[in-house]
């Protein structure tokens, strides 16, 4: 069949629609002038100012501790969760309820935890933080590694008993090396869930505590400068060096599996 | 023959469906064993429920006397080959051989020596260190073989061994599988729904329908003397006639009037009863021959060996099928008698 060159315009004006606005804002980080909309020449001067900004050095470092750990939380538990789905229920009203936290509005969970830490006298804080993006994310990293559980052979699980391993052994000799591309990928999607995320961190978080989106918020209501765009685009840097790993581990788990 | 294991009354409900009914069975030290059925017969479930990943709803299994369903699958001596092999696949042949023993404890010297011991029987040593994935159906169901066996289970279990192999490979396995089983002396159980790999395999056969023990018998007193309607359609071809019973040598059909055959029991005369005889020992006549069933010929199929020539008999839904060594000189179309030694038909009860 010929293909019409027609059906290329709307491909590569989506394409131009979804990047368009990226490319600017990586562009405009090298801007030497002060305005965030005027192209005035190259300058590595925002990264610079960038660095030597206290309250951005302090967003970052608390927005990786908040990722990791919440990362570290919503992979064991969302792990386990999954499992205890797949193989040791068959209520599809769990099944429903477990994932329900990745599809509720981050502003629910968000108002619905700040009343819930308040009623057990929680003093808010990092470790606030990190518990509620542990609880949000864990979802999405139960979702993954439970679509992976749907595809694993069950009777790998009954040949370990069989041969006289018990149920842990069974599980971290055979459960857990089918499933870990699964949760490597599940981990990866909850760092990066966390990394940007805005709404649960501003309700949860300490008052002498920020993480990077909160700052970034705070500055742009005095005015968008290319600072900003030069934090954006290192963002954008972590993001896609963190999915780009958490596909090539996917895939080499895969291959490894297979093997 | 010592008695290895012992399956009493055995019943399993799945909701509505009964997939075991009060099935009993006893199984000998050293023997071949096969549980022979179509699919959904209860065979599989029976498998597991000796295996420990199923419980019975009534009744007891015991190995060499000791009760086995409160034991977890990991402490029953028994291994259980997997229809899918089940081979883990993130580790080689020689760590998936050697899982079993590492469970048990035991030192490494001893693991590496049981493991080329038994990569050695099953002729694998060269494969040792690949991946299953690297390997070839039949190498795949070696390494399961291998692995089922190195642990020396009292009781090894095979579910369809064979389903998954092409049918060159398969007749290399199944021998394979007999002289394994003659050297390491485990009893086998296998499960199977193929009738001739049940009967060439196994020493006794369990014939299994809907949840039930319809026979267990010898593959050759099973051939010869089926004694319910199921075995005799299930195991082998044969041309079943119904009938009343009526004597010691013969039944009382609508269509055909007596024909001959031997009851295996005593039959009450005027009860429902079966006529069942083996294509191989139907003679064909000619159209003048003093007794027989008239019919004409619709097939005629040369296997090599043996012909397979369907003859159409007014009154009879489905032609006779009568086979011939070689090949036959009949020809489509031939109006032909078919005859039988009454010793060659066997009679059996109908449950009504």
């Amino acid at each position: 069949m010929r293909r019409s060159r027609f059906l290329y315009v709307p491909f590569w004006a989506t394409y131009v629609f979804l990047y368009l606005p990226i490319v600017v804002l990586v562009v405009m980080s090298f801007n030497s002038g002060r305005s965030a909309y005027t192209y005035e020449g190259f300058s590595l001067k925002w990264y610079g100012e960038l660095a030597r900004d206290e309250r951005v050095r302090d967003g970052l470092v608390n927005t990786l501790i908040v990722a990791a750990g919440s990362t570290v939380i919503a992979t064991v538990l969302g792990t386990l969760l999954a499992v205890g789905l797949a193989r040791h229920s068959r209520s599809k009203l769990l099944d429903a309820i477990a994932l329900m936290p990745a599809v509720l509005p981050d502003l629910v969970i968000a108002i619905g935890l700040l009343l819930f830490y308040g009623l057990i006298a929680l003093t808010l804080g990092l470790y606030s933080t990190v518990l509620a993006h542990g609880l949000f994310s864990m979802s999405f990293v139960a979702a993954v590694v439970r679509t992976r559980l749907a595809n694993a052979d069950t009777s790998l699980e009954e040949a370990s008993r069989d041969l006289g391993a018990g149920p842990v052994e069974t599980f971290v000799r055979i459960t857990l090396p089918q499933l870990a591309p699964g949760i490597i990928a599940g981990a990866l999607l909850a760092f990066t869930l966390s990394l940007d995320e805005f709404v649960i961190a501003y309700f949860t978080i300490g008052n002498s505590e920020q993480t990077l989106p909160i700052v970034i918020y705070s500055m742009i209501r005095f005015g968008v400068t290319p600072k900003i765009n030069a934090l954006a685009a290192i963002l954008l840097l972590v993001s896609f060096t963190a999915v780009i790993a958490g596909q090539r581990m996917t895939k080499i788990g895969e291959a490894r599996a297979q093997d | 023959m010592k008695l290895v294991l012992k399956i009493d009354g055995i019943t399993r409900r799945f909701g509505e469906v009964t997939a075991l009914d009060n099935v009993s069975l006893e199984i000998g030290q050293g023997e071949f064993f096969a549980l022979l059925g179509p699919s959904g017969c209860g065979k599989t479930t029976l498998l597991r429920i000796i295996a420990g990943f199923e419980t019975p709803d009534a009744g007891t299994v015991t190995l060499d006397g000791e009760d086995l369903l409160s034991k977890q699958p990991n402490r029953r001596p028994i291994s259980l080959m997997f229809q899918s092999y089940a081979l883990f696949p993130h580790m080689t042949v020689a760590k998936n051989v050697a899982y079993g023993l590492e469970r048990e404890g035991l030192p490494r010297q001893e693991v590496k020596q049981r493991v080329g011991e038994v990569l050695e029987t099953v002729g694998l040593s060269a494969h040792a260190g690949r991946k299953p994935a690297q390997l070839s159906g039949g190498q795949r169901q070696r390494v399961a073989l291998a692995r089922s066996i190195v642990k020396r289970p009292r009781l090894l279990l095979l579910d369809e061994p064979l389903s998954a192999l092409d049918k060159k490979v398969r007749a290399d396995m199944q021998l394979e599988l007999k002289r394994l089983q003659h050297e390491v002396g485990i009893t086998f159980v296998v499960v199977t729904h193929d009738q001739e790999e049940a009967m060439s395999l196994a020493d006794r056969i369990a014939v299994f329908d809907s949840g039930s023990v319809r026979q267990v018998d010898e593959p050759v007193a099973l051939y010869e003397r089926p004694r319910t309607p199921f075995v005799a359609d299930f195991v082998g071809a044969n041309n079943l006639f119904h009938g009343t019973a009526s004597g010691l040598d013969g039944i009382k059909t609508d269509d055909f009037g007596m024909l001959a055959g031997t009851p295996l029991e005593e039959l009450e005369a005027g009860a429902k009863a079966l006529l069942a005889v083996r294509p191989e020992k139907l003679e064909l006549a000619g159209e003048s021959a003093a007794r027989g069933l008239k019919g004409s010929v619709l097939d005629v199929s040369f296997y090599g060996g043996v012909s397979h020539i369907s003859v159409d008999v007014p009154g009879r839904a489905k032609p006779v099928l009568v086979a011939v060594q070689g090949a036959s000189s009949v020809e489509v179309g031939a109006k032909v008698k078919v005859r039988w030694k009454a010793e060659d038909a066997v009679i059996m009860a109908v449950d009504a």
